[in-house]
């Protein structure tokens, strides 16, 4: 099962290197990952996606848990949670194309940021199934590159993450 | 306030961390270090022949005393030398400090003479790790390196200073914080009170209960507690390799070591049992054989200070995370006032089958060797423990002479036997005595080791000569890779690859001449008995015994796997359970 782990940790050198230590060390993978630092600025948020069935997910917290440098952490998965993922995708748009694409790019709530003649730049936000699903729409044959930035996610209601 | 360099910041702060001994190796990045160690008067130091006996010697130093052993090497090769006595102290929990020089700051990335990422090449086996940026944070940052290193689940912490920072040039005021705090690590002080309750009264229903106790309890400074409980209870107790001593080995409720060489009464008490309590011991493939098949009838209560310890490989019906001394406290005054009532006849019973089983195949009833004109390795072990009245340190390396000592050695006090049980470290045992030797000055150390494994760290012998170290080693000598054989003896048609070394030994007494000590040479089962007494008479020598064994010896009894249960072994070399 997919899990989204959101990790609290200390905004120190080697930090991050620790945790994806621990990921490669121990055998679990890492679908995607995103850490920046956080309003306070002694303090970096991550979000960590990985697969794995209970035992395996229980065992990834408690070895993250284990870390010096891990404050605090969540599984998101366990309850109500709202994830976004962002993506820049560049597209071949030229003649009748253009027009299709650009009501794609409606359909999915998404902004051509840059144009060229035969070119959009498309950001677009949501579920990284969402962002799949306009992948799936604008078709392989068009796409000329894609980025994506990985999950970022956080509890639905009262519940937060924080010291 | 005190101005103080770098370099003698540090110095200072490991003093007043209570620092009273250094194993170590000096060279270009610590210079600063050492020179600051040079002007000062509390710490001794110990110049090893080579990083990794350093950090033997420093966890030996740790696991006969309980304090913290502390490690100071240079950059580069220094530091990789240090790597696999790290990784031993890791895998058995022992508080350690490494403290290793590093190119200074400006060079770091540019590939620097002796340059080598240390915090980068140690991340996987340490506790946590400190690269220092600013010589005013070496203070606290040896305050918080020792913290971590000794609390929780101890473990190795390494402290990386690039030299700039331990340069004599600038000097700091220098303040030692007398707590420090961390946020993010708060190790549990105590166990859950109500899952304490449900183990208790688990415990007291139970018919065929066992008690399975491992590093943890001798880490945790929980033995005296652990004894107390087994004898209330009047449970069978078993340890692990890393557990041996933290219940009297010679007491009549002890069952002997468990697992793949385990005795034959301790994994089938494992395995018969209804409820089992594992006390700082971590379900390790070495104990549990097929995890899916372990102990099918048990209920199981796990007591650990580490969490990821708990139902990591076989799951705990009731876990409790504490350090075990408290928990055990805890369960025993709970005990003082329980109103549940054994099943004295079902525990009669168990008992019962336990002294049949023990009767039928227990270790000295009926020896796993036959006698015949060469000396046998298992007979080396109980006279050493005659000859030492049981009352030694007994370091060893790995291998079959490991094993021997586990099952033939009782031990009676915990941190007695100090062996690499997770890492299985060769080359461990010589550093490992020198490190108890040099706390304890007029104990009896004995180091059991092989002709293989000694000659993995043999430069030390003259570290025994610098600091007057009278070591005894017992080499159990075989002229192979006792350990290995025997695998390829029963796994591989007796095709010795690469496991004999022929005509190649050295000559050990004449070695031990070189460097100034005792060698004796056995070859008779006759004068085992009189040069052993010989050996151990010579208090202030080193002495090393090359004891010529029977090479077709085998380590039994043995787990047969893959797939078998705790009760699958192999009794010799035909008889299987």
């Amino acid at each position: 099962m997919r899990r989204i782990i959101s990790v609290l940790m200390e905004n120190e050198p080697g930090a991050l290197s620790r945790v994806v230590g621990l990921f490669s060390q121990r055998g679990y993978n890492i679908e995607s990952l995103t850490v920046a630092p956080t309003e306070d600025p002694t303090l970096s948020r991550m979000t960590l996606t990985t697969i794995g069935d209970d035992h395996k997910i229980e065992q990834i917290t408690k070895h993250l848990n284990r870390l010096i440098d891990v404050v605090k952490l969540v599984d998101l998965t366990e309850d109500a949670h709202i994830e976004r993922e962002l993506m820049l995708i560049k597209v071949r748009a030229s003649g009748a194309q253009r027009a299709e694409i650009k009501r794609c790019v409606d359909i999915f709530r998404g902004q051509i940021i840059d144009v060229t003649a035969s070119v959009y730049t498309i950001q677009l936000t949501g579920t990284s199934e969402k962002l799949d699903a306009f992948y799936e729409a604008v078709g392989e044959a068009s796409i000329l590159e894609v980025v994506r930035s990985g999950v970022s996610g956080i509890a639905r209601g009262e519940k937060v993450l924080g010291l | 306030m005190e101005l103080l360099s770098g370099g003698d910041m540090l110095m200072r702060a490991l003093a007043d961390e209570g620092v009273e001994c250094i194993f170590g190796y000096p060279g270009g990045a610590a210079l600063h270090i050492y020179d600051a160690l040079f002007r000062q008067k509390h710490i001794q130091h110990i110049l090893v022949r080579h990083e990794q006996a350093a950090t033997h010697a420093a966890d030996a130093y740790s696991r006969s005393t309980g304090r913290t052993g502390v490690v100071l090497v240079t950059s580069g090769p220094g530091a990789t030398n240090a790597i696999t006595g790290i990784a031993t102290a890791y895998m058995d929990s022992i508080p350690m400090v490494v403290i290793s020089g590093q190119v200074p700051s400006d060079k770091i990335g540019e590939d620097a003479f002796q340059e080598t990422d240390m915090v980068g090449i140690s991340r996987p086996i340490v506790k946590h790790s400190f690269l220092v940026k600013d010589a005013r944070d070496i203070p606290t940052i040896i305050k918080k390196a020792f913290y971590i290193a000794s609390t929780g689940r101890p473990g190795p912490v390494v402290v990386d200073i690039p030299k700039d920072i331990t340069s004599p040039a600038t000097t700091f005021e220098y303040h030692f914080p007398d707590k420090v705090k961390l946020r993010s690590y708060t190790p549990a002080q105590r166990g859950h009170a109500g899952q304490i309750k449900k183990a208790l009264q688990l415990l007291l229903q139970a018919k065929r209960p066992i008690i399975y106790a491992g590093g943890g309890v001798v880490q945790g400074n929980a033995s005296a507690q652990l004894t107390e409980l087994a004898r209330r209870l009047n449970a069978p107790v078993t340890n692990t390799l890393m557990g041996l001593g933290a219940f009297p080995g010679t007491d009549k409720q002890f069952l002997g070591m468990l697992g793949m060489h385990g005795t034959v009464e301790a994994n089938y008490a494992m395995h018969h049992s209804d409820v089992i309590l594992a006390v700082g011991a971590r379900f390790d493939d070495r104990v549990t054989n097929t995890p899916s098949k372990f102990c099918p009838s048990a209920k199981i209560i796990h007591i650990d200070i580490d969490p990821a310890s708990i139902s990591k490989t076989v799951a705990a019906d009731i876990p409790i995370v504490g350090p075990v001394d408290a928990v055990l406290n805890e369960m025993l005054d709970l005990h003082k006032h329980a109103e549940e009532k054994q099943d004295q006849e079902a525990l009669a019973l168990w008992w019962q089958q336990i002294n049949e089983w023990r009767d039928r195949y227990g270790l000295l009833v009926k020896p796993r060797y036959s006698m015949g004109d060469m000396i046998k390795p298992q007979e080396v072990i109980s006279m050493l423990w005659e000859v030492t009245q049981g009352d030694a340190y007994v370091t060893s390396d790995v291998g079959q002479h490991q094993m021997f000592s586990a099952l033939y050695y009782p031990f009676d006090k915990p941190r007695r036997w100090i062996n690499s049980g997770g890492l299985g470290t060769m080359g461990f045992g010589l550093p490992a005595a020198m490190g108890v030797q040099y706390a304890f000055r007029d104990a009896t150390v004995a180091c059991v080791t092989g002709e293989g494994s000694i000659q993995m760290c043999i430069q030390e012998l003259s570290t025994c000569t610098q600091y007057h170290l009278p070591v005894k080693i017992i080499c159990l000598n075989n002229q192979a890779l006792g350990m290995v054989k025997q695998w390829q003896d029963m796994q591989y048609n007796s095709r010795y690859s690469e496991s004999l070394y022929e005509e190649s030994l050295p000559d050990f007494v004449k070695l031990m001449d070189a460097y100034g000590h005792v060698g004796i040479r056995v070859t008779k089962r006759e004068e085992l008995r009189a040069k052993m007494e010989e050996c151990f008479a010579m208090k202030d020598r080193t002495v090393f015994m090359d004891i010529y064994v029977d090479p077709t010896e085998h380590v039994y009894p043995m787990h047969i796997a893959p797939n078998g249960s705790m009760r699958d072994m192999w009794l010799n070399k035909t008889e299987r359970t």
